[in-house]
């Protein structure tokens, strides 16, 4: 019998019985639906981790110089812990021999930040802020612009003007109904004054990216965002291209490595911070996420597939004579087990389908009502529907080889 | 050998002993049955049943034979060993010049398919098929297309005066229309015989005699039918008539006896 004709055959007999066949897909559509939304939330977390939360933090072609990555797996060892903190610091005569190496058309900013700075002004209540010193190229690094006023003036940058650019959170705190330009705003009882409002940057997870302030690299306020007298954060470089970002990278350690005076085969004691080195530590948490996200589901298939078999065994049982008459008309062995093969298989996989759907809605209805976000990986829902049809064949090949072996002489004497 | 007469009573009891004699070869091309000493036993409950003890049976193209006999003759393995269900314990059975005793499950399947039209007691059609769907299945599994299938299926069903009732369910259907939808499916595959078991056994007499008229024309237009049934009356339609008593052929005679008398078993 043509597939085709099998898969109706199979169909028609599944709208016959619709509850029990219902019953007999759960399994599998519970399984699959937890598949499909575990993996869509993994999936959409990732997406945002990579173009919303680190990708903003960390600008596209860019790298970042430090003594110790930024963004650190939780999961880091003592030992590592201890040989981060032994590292020398980026220092400010560092800056200058990293843009001597650099190509003409390169960005770059030196850059010092703290996310407790305390802002305030004479009659609002205080905020905290994350607060950056860096220079006016760090506005075209991260291409950010502003909604209202200008970023700092060469000048006000080589003189560490006291001025800020605010993010919008910032603004709406402070000045929700007047125009903050030219208004005062106090870091470290210095006033500062307002001289733009920086676009929204958006949020990632429920976390705004607004709450930020940007002052002049030499201004008073680097005392605050480091310590550390010469201390500088990060320098922030942005390769003119993606071809040339990796060579751009390379000079950029050789750099580094004649400043600190290694040898050859002496480790790095700095790092150079992409955007995926970034997203390293994610990808590990992500794998066990997903794991979990592929064996939860793997135990409702498990069951799914257990109750299809017992429900093919019954179907077999109840569908003797019927299989009696099939031979007796000419079915052959294979016939008969095709037959119940397709069937088991046309239910799960109608169980996987439903799965898919199911836990496409749940994925969305988690990313609704929580900031967790979703996508649908159009890989996940090949894997349900392929496993899903796995599970029907596993399951069916028991009953359906016992259906294929009965006598046609005992099978239509049954009743 | 002899010529081709009608097979009248004495002549076939002739020609059978002349066509068994030749053990292991296929026997000529006129007969459509041949078995030759066919046993089949079986065991239950720890005891050997020997159902059959030694069949010598010979049937020819277009012949319509009735198989009678008692419950425990052994009437019903005959019929599943001709219907090629079931296979002999020894002996051979030729059907349609291959020996068929020792085949295989997929090509006994296969010889059903193509040369055996089974009607049952029960009709034994598929509750959730239609008629039309019904009749289809034998060449569903000898691998007709889906239009041929449809076109075939049709013309059986109004070989049997139901063209009007082929998307009716059988639930749908009287007992007698159902009887005519299995007649069809038997037929729509153009078997060598057409093998019926007990008809008439779920039908009030007047559906019974409607359903004989069917065999009867069928007889007529040339069809092979053996008709295995307990009811003289039945029997007393087809023109031979061989009655098994104990797993051997008691008598194999002429149903004129059934005809005339219309009462008795054999003699």
């Amino acid at each position: 019998m043509p597939l085709f004709e099998a898969v109706l055959l199979a169909l028609q007999t599944i709208r016959t019985q619709k509850l029990k066949s219902f019953f007999t897909m759960l399994g599998v559509c519970i399984g699959v639906t937890f598949l499909i939304a575990v993996v869509s939330i993994v999936e959409g977390m990732s997406e945002y981790m990579e173009n919303d939360l680190v990708g903003k933090l960390i600008a596209v072609n860019t790298f970042e110089v430090r003594s110790r990555p930024n963004f650190t797996p939780g999961n880091m060892s003592e030992e590592t812990w201890r040989e981060f903190q032994r590292r020398p610091r980026i220092m400010e005569q560092d800056i200058a021999p990293i843009a001597a190496a650099l190509p003409p058309e390169a960005l770059w900013a030196p850059m010092s930040s703290d996310g407790n700075i305390a802002a305030t002004t004479l009659t609002g209540r205080p905020k905290a802020v994350q607060a950056y010193n860096t220079t006016r190229t760090y506005f075209d690094i991260k291409k950010m612009g502003v909604t209202s006023g200008r970023v700092f003036s060469p000048q006000e940058d080589a003189m560490g003007s006291l001025v800020v650019v605010i993010g919008k959170d910032v603004k709406d705190h402070f000045f929700e109904n007047v125009d903050p330009i030219g208004r005062e705003l106090r870091l470290g009882n210095l006033p500062y004054t307002v001289i733009g409002v920086a676009e929204s940057q958006g949020s990632a997870l429920g976390q705004s990216f607004d709450k930020f302030i940007v002052a002049p690299f030499a201004s008073p306020l680097r005392r605050l965002t480091n310590r550390q007298r010469g201390v500088v954060d990060a320098v922030m470089v942005k390769s003119p291209t993606e071809a040339i970002m990796n060579a751009t990278m390379a000079d950029v350690g050789e750099v580094m490595r004649s400043v600190r005076k290694l040898r050859p085969g002496q480790k790095d004691n700095f790092v150079l911070e992409t955007s995926s080195s970034a997203l390293s530590f994610f990808a590990k948490i992500k794998q066990y996420m997903l794991l979990a996200g592929v064996v939860l589901p793997a135990i409702g298939l498990i069951v799914g597939a257990i109750v299809i078999m017992n429900i093919m065994l019954v179907a077999v049982a109840e569908r003797t004579r019927e299989i009696g008459v099939r031979k007796s008309l000419g079915a052959r062995r294979r016939d008969i087990m095709a037959q119940f093969l397709v069937e088991s298989t046309t239910l799960s996989v109608l169980g996987a389908a439903i799965g898919v759907a199911l836990g496409a809605a749940l994925a969305k209805t988690i990313a609704a009502v929580t900031p967790l976000p979703a996508s649908v990986a159009l890989w996940s829902v090949i894997v349900a529907v392929v496993v899903g049809a796995g599970v029907g064949i596993i399951a069916g090949v028991y009953p359906a080889s016992r259906a294929s072996r009965l006598d046609p002489v005992v099978a239509l004497r049954s009743e | 050998m002899s010529s081709p007469t009608a097979p009248e009573a004495l002549t076939v009891t002739a020609e059978r002993r002349v066509v068994t004699t030749a053990q292991g070869d296929a026997p000529e091309k006129d007969w459509v049955i041949v078995t030759r000493g066919i046993t089949r036993q079986y065991e239950m409950g720890g005891e050997i049943v020997r159902a059959l003890r030694g069949v010598d049976l010979a049937v020819r193209r277009n012949e319509y034979v009735a198989i009678m006999g008692p419950s425990g003759s052994g009437k019903s393995t005959l019929m599943n060993l001709i219907g090629c269900l079931d296979t002999p314990s020894s002996g051979e059975y030729w059907l349609n010049g291959q020996q068929v005793s020792k085949m295989s499950d997929d090509a006994l399947a296969q010889v059903r398919n193509k040369e055996i039209g089974f009607v049952f007691q029960t009709f034994n059609l598929l509750p959730r098929a239609t008629a039309l769907q019904n009749v289809e299945l034998p060449l569903v599994y000898a691998g007709v297309s889906s239009g041929e299938r449809k076109r075939r299926a049709a013309q059986a069903l109004e070989r049997v005066q139901l063209a009007e009732r082929m998307s009716h369910k059988p639930n749908e259907l009287s007992g007698g229309q159902r009887q005519r939808v299995a007649i069809a499916r038997a037929l729509v595959n153009e078997p060598s015989i057409l093998l019926a078991d007990e008809p008439t056994g779920n039908l009030d007499s007047q559906t019974s005699e409607e359903i004989m008229r069917v065999f009867e024309s069928l007889a007529a237009q040339g069809q092979t039918v053996i008709m295995v049934t307990h009811e003289p009356d039945i029997a007393a339609h087809a023109r031979r008539v061989v009655v098994l008593r104990d797993g051997v052929i008691a008598s194999d005679d002429s149903a004129d006896v059934y005809r005339s008398s219309r009462s008795g078993h054999g003699h």
